[in-house]
């Protein structure tokens, strides 16, 4: 399973933090610290790849923004770097050419697409199109009158 | 109090902050009208709110006082509300929290409502932080709904019973029977999230495993569906189709198919079509590639598809791709114990690995190469490797240095070669090698006594060259000392001649020891070597002399107490100066771990009863510690007492024993062999079962003491094995001179004796224990007894 995903920028400001384990916001902090200082070192053209305590950390960079997650050791990296570029591309598909302040100010959208597509550190759904349906019928569930008739059956 | 801020407006002010502080001033504003919100009634813009703190909680500021809110919102009617309430819960509750628990009702509540959104929603949150507690309550509805729902619903029922398992064991039995079923199904997101809840399943159990083998069959026909099928645009990435699903699928086949034939035999096939079939262009095709080479190296597969698979992974390793290479360097780590073979036949391209730019391939590199090396190969190997050692980056260089110094000391073609190596790399990487390195390389220069020229050349002018590499240093300067007379002879075979005068050589040795580069350590060895030069050379006496005399009022106690003894030993003893400075004798080793191996030139094992160490300060004062301690037969390494072998003070060893060497090497010469049965005075010290004990003594000098110990039997049973073992308090001398014979013949027929010399320079009160130990009608028997008093003339 994927331990974590982060967004974060350059200039080490984090966009998005998803935990697939518990852990104290102390190790949060500590955890997200170093995959800065790791991942930001890096120099251009290396291998994706890192070792990292007893994870293996994949990383790619979008832009302006670094894509960073921690798999356990059973985990495929090359995979890993397909999840993460399905990410992208979700969020491309629902921003409309998605770039670093659509995440800024829309973060919540990016929480809410990333549940569609992973839960518990696995890849809940494996069609593009599925996602993209589901993220506009819960907005529009969102936003219409019917919410309010909508009622829980107990 | 301000106007409450949408969210978006509130990302742009914060962003337009220009200092730190005038952040943190927008953010306090904010937060205090957001818990104003809190408190009201219920408004229309409370996600709005509730969004603004988990968007300040990102910045990493506290927000737990958004806690009660989340579960007051997770409660709400509303979907809007509902979402955010459920977003916050997942970033700020976790199953530490009380507050957790209270949402399990919600949960339980939205799990069944009419509306599919809501569900989802209730599944995710489950998923993410729910706690066992929770879990074990949910658990019979989350299997409700993987058996009857939409495919919505049910993918993620399926994720979230997968949460469920990890978090309590236990209800893995509930969800097994309906993960099986779910296989049938066509939606590719709940075949994805079944083949995960059986795959956590089965890593849980092994029982479970074994029912699910009978899966087999049915996964290599999903499987094949995939790989034949024509094109699907819903799940297609770069021509593969649905690569997600492929690997998860490969993955469970490869827990199925381990240690078991038929399973292995079921799915040969599909895995050979995977294998010539995928494309392996993209990155996705060599995913799948990849997962099915580990698949097929982990079951029980037939050579032919082993071979197809080591040469996928020959393939991966020539790529351009640096992911892919690392990635086939991590999986040829994996097979190269069992596969060795297989692997030595891409050594030339995990070689050239070594040389790459990026330090996460040149780390697999390493470890791979590392373990390639064998007899065969060792020559070229090593070349690859020192050279790699000059350039490879800092955190590499221990784990260099020490793989170097294995794989040579193993495979070794020659002598020569072994110190060359070594050599090479203290020059390299001197200062990342580990301390036991110094003494294994003297102890090898040592042993190979035919070298001894060419090695003290060699180190010279690696001295003269550079001397910030400590361990490099020391080992020079040891040799130089040991070996001085061969440099200053001048002529080598295995290396060109060079003049050197016995003033380089001390000037080389000076340079040393008034370097500030130098450590205290190489200090204490340059001296040392100084010292024994001595001995070797012949014209430059007075200047070792005067060289020594300066460093007796050195600040640094270790190099001070060193000058003092040597100044003694040119003053006061000087008819013992070449007796002690000799050359030392050939090192055996005794295990790894004993680096004070250095010092020792007699092994121990020759004499039979145990020897007692001597002043060791790092024992603890405790006498009858002591006594303990040496009876329990310690390993500690033994200062020699025999005159035969020179005794120097070794480096590594601290202070006071330095000054303990001298003062025992003078108690050990003196000692003779009494006849027996002396007019000495004798007391019994041990009458019991027949066997008796004597003991008599003879004052031999002013701290020196004869003591001869006589057993006999007066049993009617023969006693073999008969030995003795003493012990005396810590700053008593003991030597024991070989027994007279170790089996005692019935009837007081004849006798042993055994001679123990003593030497209490500080005259303790004298204690002796001794142990006895014999065997007596085929069982040993074993006892102790404590001397007190001696009795004297």
């Amino acid at each position: 399973m994927i331990r974590f995903l982060l967004l974060f920028s350059r200039q080490g400001k984090l966009r998005l933090q998803k935990w697939f384990t518990p852990q104290a916001d102390r190790e949060k902090k500590k955890v997200i610290r170093e995959m800065m200082t790791l991942v930001l070192a890096r120099p251009p053209r290396t291998c994706n790849f890192l070792q990292w305590r007893d994870l293996k950390i994949v990383y790619k960079r979008y832009a302006s923004l670094y894509f960073c997650a921690g798999l356990e050791d059973q985990d495929n990296e090359l995979l890993a770097l397909e999840v993460l570029h399905r990410y992208v591309e979700l969020l491309d598909k629902y921003f409309g050419n998605v770039c670093e302040l659509d995440i800024i100010f829309n973060f919540e959208k990016a929480y809410f697409i990333l549940d569609e597509f992973m839960m518990e550190g696995e890849i809940l759904e494996t069609s593009k199109v599925a996602v993209g349906v589901a993220m506009e019928e819960a907005d529009t569930l969102q936003e219409t009158v019917e919410e309010y008739m909508s009622k829980p059956a107990y | 109090m301000s106007p409450s801020v949408p969210l978006q407006e509130m990302i742009r002010a914060i962003r337009s902050a220009r200092t730190q502080c005038e952040e943190r001033g927008v953010i306090q504003r904010e937060c205090a009208a957001i818990r104003a919100q809190f408190r009201q009634a219920d408004n229309g813009g409370r996600s709005h709110n509730l969004a603004k703190l988990l968007y300040v909680h990102m910045l990493g500021y506290p927000a737990h006082f958004g806690q009660m809110e989340c579960v007051r919102m997770i409660a709400s009617p509303r979907y809007s509300e509902k979402r955010v309430g459920y977003l916050g819960a997942m970033m700020l509750l976790d199953e530490k929290q009380d507050a957790s628990l209270l949402i399990t009702n919600s949960i339980k509540n939205d799990l069944s409502h009419s509306n599919q959104y809501v569900q989802s929603l209730a599944l995710c949150t489950l998923a993410c932080m729910g706690s066992a507690e929770m879990c074990r309550d949910l658990a019979p509805e989350i299997d409700r709904l993987l058996r009857a729902s939409n495919s919505y619903i049910k993918k993620k029922a399926a994720l979230c019973a997968v949460h469920i398992v990890r978090k309590v064991q236990d209800l893995g039995e509930l969800f097994a029977p309906t993960a099986r079923s779910l296989l049938a199904e066509k939606n590719h997101g709940v075949l994805h999230g079944a083949v995960v809840l059986i795959t956590e399943l089965c890593g849980q159990n092994t029982e479970t495993l074994e029912k699910f083998r009978k899966t087999v069959p049915d996964l290599v026909q999903i499987m094949k569906g995939l790989v034949i099928s024509g094109y699907s645009p819903e799940h297609d990435v770069a021509g593969i189709s649905d690569p997600f699903l492929q690997v998860r699928i490969l993955r469970l086949l490869r827990i199925l198919g381990r240690n078991n034939e038929a399973a292995s035999d079921a799915m040969n096939d599909l895995l050979a079509q995977v294998a010539t079939n995928t494309d392996s262009t993209k990155t996705v095709g060599n995913a799948v590639l990849y997962e099915t080479v580990l698949t097929v190296l982990d079951i029980k597969s037939e050579s032919g598809l082993r071979v197809l698979a080591v040469n996928i992974l020959g393939r991966f390793l020539l790529n351009n791709d640096r992911n892919i290479r690392y990635i086939a360097m991590t999986s040829l780590q994996k097979i190269v114990g069992t596969d060795h073979n297989a692997v030595q036949r891409h050594r030339g391209t995990i070689v050239d690995c070594l040389k790459d730019q990026d330090a996460s391939v040149k780390r697999r590199a390493l470890e791979l190469s590392l373990a390639l090396v064998s007899a065969t190969n060792i020559r070229s190997m090593m070349k690859e490797l020192l050279l790699f050692l000059s350039s490879c980056p800092p955190e590499l260089k221990a784990e260099a240095a020490s793989g170097i110094f294995n794989a040579a000391e193993r495979y070794a073609p020659s002598q020569r070669w072994h110190i060359d190596t070594i050599l090479h790399v203290l020059t390299t990487a001197g200062g990342d090698v580990r301390d036991e390195t110094v003494p294994n390389l003297i102890q090898l220069i040592t042993n190979t006594s035919e070298l001894h020229c060419y090695t003290v050349h060699k180190l010279y002018r690696a001295l003269l060259k550079d001397i910030s590499q400590q361990s490099l240093v020391q080992v020079a300067c040891w040799c130089i000392g040991e070996y001085g007379d061969l440099l200053v002879k001048g002529e080598c075979q295995e290396t060109e001649p060079v003049q050197v005068s016995e003033d380089d050589i001390l000037d080389a040795l000076e340079t040393v020891l008034q370097s500030h580069m130098s450590s205290p350590t190489t200090r204490g060895f340059a001296l040392t070597a100084t010292m024994k030069l001595s001995t070797r050379i012949t014209d430059n006496v007075d200047r070792i002399r005067s060289v020594v005399s300066i460093y007796g009022s050195c600040i640094d106690v270790e190099l001070q107490q060193r000058a003092v003894e040597y100044n003694a030993l040119f003053k006061k003893y000087d008819h013992m100066r070449a007796a002690v400075l000799e050359r030392m004798p050939v090192i055996e080793k005794n295990s790894p771990g004993h680096t004070n191996g250095v010092s020792t030139g007699e092994p121990v094992k020759e004499l039979k009863p145990v020897q007692v160490k001597q002043g060791e300060p790092q024992h603890a004062a405790n006498q009858v510690c002591d006594l303990l301690d040496l009876l329990g037969g310690s390993e500690e390494p033994q200062q020699p007492q025999l005159a035969a072998c020179s005794v120097v003070p070794a480096p590594p060893i601290s202070t006071s024993t330095a000054g303990g060497d001298l003062l025992d090497l003078l108690g050990g010469l003196e000692p003779t062999p009494l006849p027996l049965l002396t007019p000495a005075p004798t007391m019994t010290v041990y009458e019991k079962d027949g066997v008796t004990l004597t003991l008599s003594c003879e004052k031999q000098s002013d701290s020196g003491l004869m003591v001869t110990l006589t057993a006999s039997n007066s049993t009617d049973s023969n006693i073999s094995g008969f030995t003795l073992q003493a012990a005396v308090p810590k700053s008593v001398q003991l030597h024991m001179k070989a027994p007279s014979g170790d089996s005692l013949p019935p009837s007081d027929t004849a006798k042993v004796t055994q001679m123990v010399v003593l030497n209490n320079p500080n005259k303790v009160n004298l204690k002796m224990r001794i142990r006895i130990c014999y065997t007596i009608r085929g069982s040993t028997v074993q006892d102790t007894i404590q001397i007190d008093s001696f009795p004297t003339h």
